[in-house]
């Protein structure tokens, strides 16, 4: 994402931008996701009850996140499973490598894991000579186009089948011009098969560890994680400090929250337990701060280390939607995405609390109650008295607060703007205006609220 | 100090004062209902892509079996009833790989959701833990009397059980990736039967 890196939110949105059936298709396709999210959280009766009942339990994790953490790894030590500590991604990397290499392990088969994106682990161990295969239908489909994900649930929600296609012709040698999602589905089947039989070591994510008993829940649709844990000799598993839930029994409410807020399915297909090695194998599980021991400390922005990674709040998101997961060039795109970023780096991620429209449908779809688009707000405030604010924006305040400053002067700037609108229209309705971009500017009226008050006044006496 | 003692410092340092776990219930209470499971277990695990029978006993799923997959094909049964087919502590020792060409794996649960269609398998219920995902089909056989209504009820009945492994399974395996068309057999199984005795 290098070509990325040095180009804003607005600038990546614009180039997704230019082909307009693809936005509109985009656009509709997550709408349909987000419709069968309402439909499955309308079934349940206790649906507000289980997501504040949720918000309450990662509450309390955040509160002994210390305890709950220390409980964890003694009992998974306890079940036979090696736990590894890192800082920050390059040890993360680093511990994953050393793991390998002291096997004498070159290729390793992956599951879904966010994380991993977020350390971009492929390309460290790419560099180190280590051939990675992501094993996810969605993830394999953005590895072999040379992408990242584009949205944590549905990683290629951006390709049409026919693309899609075409990779895989040139990849895994699919017929050419072949675009049917089942043949090129079994296509993956087969390669992938291969895969998992070939490979000593498999990495997965975690999406909850539970304290009490040293066990850790991977949750997949297509069964790869198991596929890649079972049949390798080693099983490595990267979570983030924030996984922790306190109890078992604690599943019984994240397991009921998760697929239905993601994609709409009571459940996924697969909520495996891991919580021993078996015989004659490895289970390490690698334990990541990366920033979250930052955010835990800002009391702003604490709450959303409680989020579960169920999309729902991109899939919502009318600027996602229409922007593309791309254009948040971070590892985690949309709102929750643009919350956590600038955590990590705020001066890299300051356009992202600003791709929003603080409508606030993601706080109201968000399953752990993360109150999304107020922690947005705050973000553009700290950003802003940081001085991380894009140039055009800090002339444009600047601006206002001069022509706010003064009742003169605030009543000649709207005396001029409604001379422009009626005798220069071409001044506003044009590229330079950004305000124009897809939108019909409005009519200006004759006179201004004062005038007219003004006038009436005068009238009555 | 090493990453471990770093990490758990500052999480000390910025987690804020305590917060109490809420009680689970009122919520569990809630879910706990007198519906008809079996119509309801069916009704969602159709729903969620899964063939489900509801049988008087072993002659029954014998029989279905038999007109669903060809003599000849291999089959690997966790249950001592279906006794025609290699049984699958026989098997225990083999490697995991040898399973590839598994066409059908039976196995018990002894807990499922009628929410959502799961089943609950331990590696005990599995002996080999990659079977019921390494094999073209799976079939699983469950009492009537094992269903309770949400996964609130079997997190209840699963309690404090010791497992090395153990999963939820609520279908065959699927992807919906691809323009989000649903396809089924992603990597695991391509088809999931649930067997339901008295």
């Amino acid at each position: 994402m290098s070509s990325t890196a040095t180009k804003d939110h607005p600038q990546l949105a614009a180039i997704f931008n230019r082909d307009e059936p693809r936005v509109d298709w985009h656009d509709e396709t997550l709408w349909w996701v987000r419709a069968k999210r309402d439909i499955a959280a309308h079934k349940l009766p206790e649906w507000e009850l289980l997501r504040e009942t949720a918000s309450q339990i990662k509450n309390n994790v955040l509160s002994n996140l210390s305890t709950y953490l220390e409980q964890f790894e003694a009992n998974a030590i306890n079940n036979g499973i090696i736990v590894h500590w890192a800082a920050n991604a390059e040890e993360h990397n680093k511990i994953i490598y050393t793991l390998l290499e002291k096997r004498g392990i070159s290729r390793m088969v992956k599951s879904k894991s966010m994380l991993t994106e977020e350390c971009h682990l492929n390309e460290y161990l790419l560099k180190q000579g280590i051939d990675v295969i992501d094993s996810d239908l969605g993830e394999r489909i953005v590895q072999l186009a040379g992408e990242p994900p584009s949205h944590i649930v549905l990683p290629c929600i951006h390709k049409k089948k026919e693309e899609i296609g075409d990779i895989f012709h040139e990849h895994l040698g699919s017929a050419k011009g072949e675009s049917d999602p089942k043949i090129l589905t079994e296509t993956a089947r087969q390669h992938l098969r291969e895969v998992f039989l070939t490979r000593r070591a498999a990495l997965t994510g975690v999406n909850f560890a539970i304290a009490e008993t040293g066990e850790f829940v991977i949750c997949t649709n297509e069964g790869n994680a198991d596929m890649g844990a079972h049949l390798a000799e080693i099983h490595i598993a990267s979570m983030g400090i924030e996984k922790i839930i306190p109890e078992r029994k604690h599943l019984g409410v994240f397991l009921r929250l998760l697929t239905r807020s993601a994609t709409g399915q009571p459940i996924t297909t697969y909520s495996s337990h891991f919580s021993k090695p078996q015989d004659g194998k490895e289970i390490h599980v690698v334990i990541v701060d990366n920033g979250r021991s930052i955010q835990l400390g800002r009391e702003d922005f604490r709450n959303s280390l409680k989020c579960i990674r169920c999309g729902a709040c991109m899939n919502t998101c009318p600027v996602y939607r229409k922007s593309g997961g791309h254009s948040y060039h971070t590892a985690v795109a949309g709102p929750i995405g643009s919350i956590l970023a600038p955590n990590l780096d705020m001066e890299k991620y300051a356009d992202l609390p600003f791709a929003s429209t603080l409508c606030g449908s993601c706080s109201n779809v968000c399953p752990v109650k993360i109150d999304i688009h107020d922690q947005l707000y705050k973000w553009r405030q700290v950003i802003v008295k940081a001085g991380y604010t894009p140039k055009a924006k800090t002339l444009a305040m600047k601006g206002m607060a001069f022509t706010l400053s003064s009742p003169m002067i605030y009543r000649a700037a709207g005396k001029m703007g409604r001379f422009t609108f009626k005798y220069a229209p071409f001044a506003v309705n044009n590229g330079a205006n950004p305000w124009y971009k897809h939108r019909e500017m409005p009519k200006a009226p004759e006179q201004s609220f004062g005038e007219w008050y003004a006038k009436r006044k005068e009238n009555k006496k | 100090m090493s990453s471990r003692e770093n990490i758990l410092a500052a999480v000390k340092a910025n987690q804020f004062s305590q917060a109490d776990l809420p009680g689970l219930e009122v919520l569990n209470t809630l879910t706990a209902t007198n519906d008809d499971l079996v119509e309801k277990y069916k009704t969602i695990g159709s729903a969620g892509g899964s063939f489900v029978y509801e049988v008087a006993g072993y002659e029954a799923i014998q029989n279905i079996l038999h007109k669903e997959f060809k003599p000849g094909v291999k089959i690997i049964s966790g249950i001592k009833e279906l006794s025609e087919y290699t049984y699958v502590a026989d098997v225990k020792n083999e490697l995991s790989h040898s399973f590839a060409d598994v066409e059908l794996c039976i196995l018990w649960s002894g807990l499922g959701v009628a929410e959502n269609g799961a089943l609950w398998l331990t590696e005990e219920d599995m002996t080999v833990r990659v079977l019921p995902f390494i094999a073209q089909h799976l079939a699983v056989v469950i009492s009537k009397t094992n269903l309770v209504p949400t996964m609130a009820q079997a997190y209840e009945k699963i309690g404090g059980a010791t497992y090395g492994y153990g999963a939820f399974i609520s279908g065959p395996s699927k992807t919906a990736d691809i323009e989000q068309s649903l396809v089924i057999g992603a990597h695991g199984p391509r088809s999931l039967s649930v067997f339901i005795l008295p």
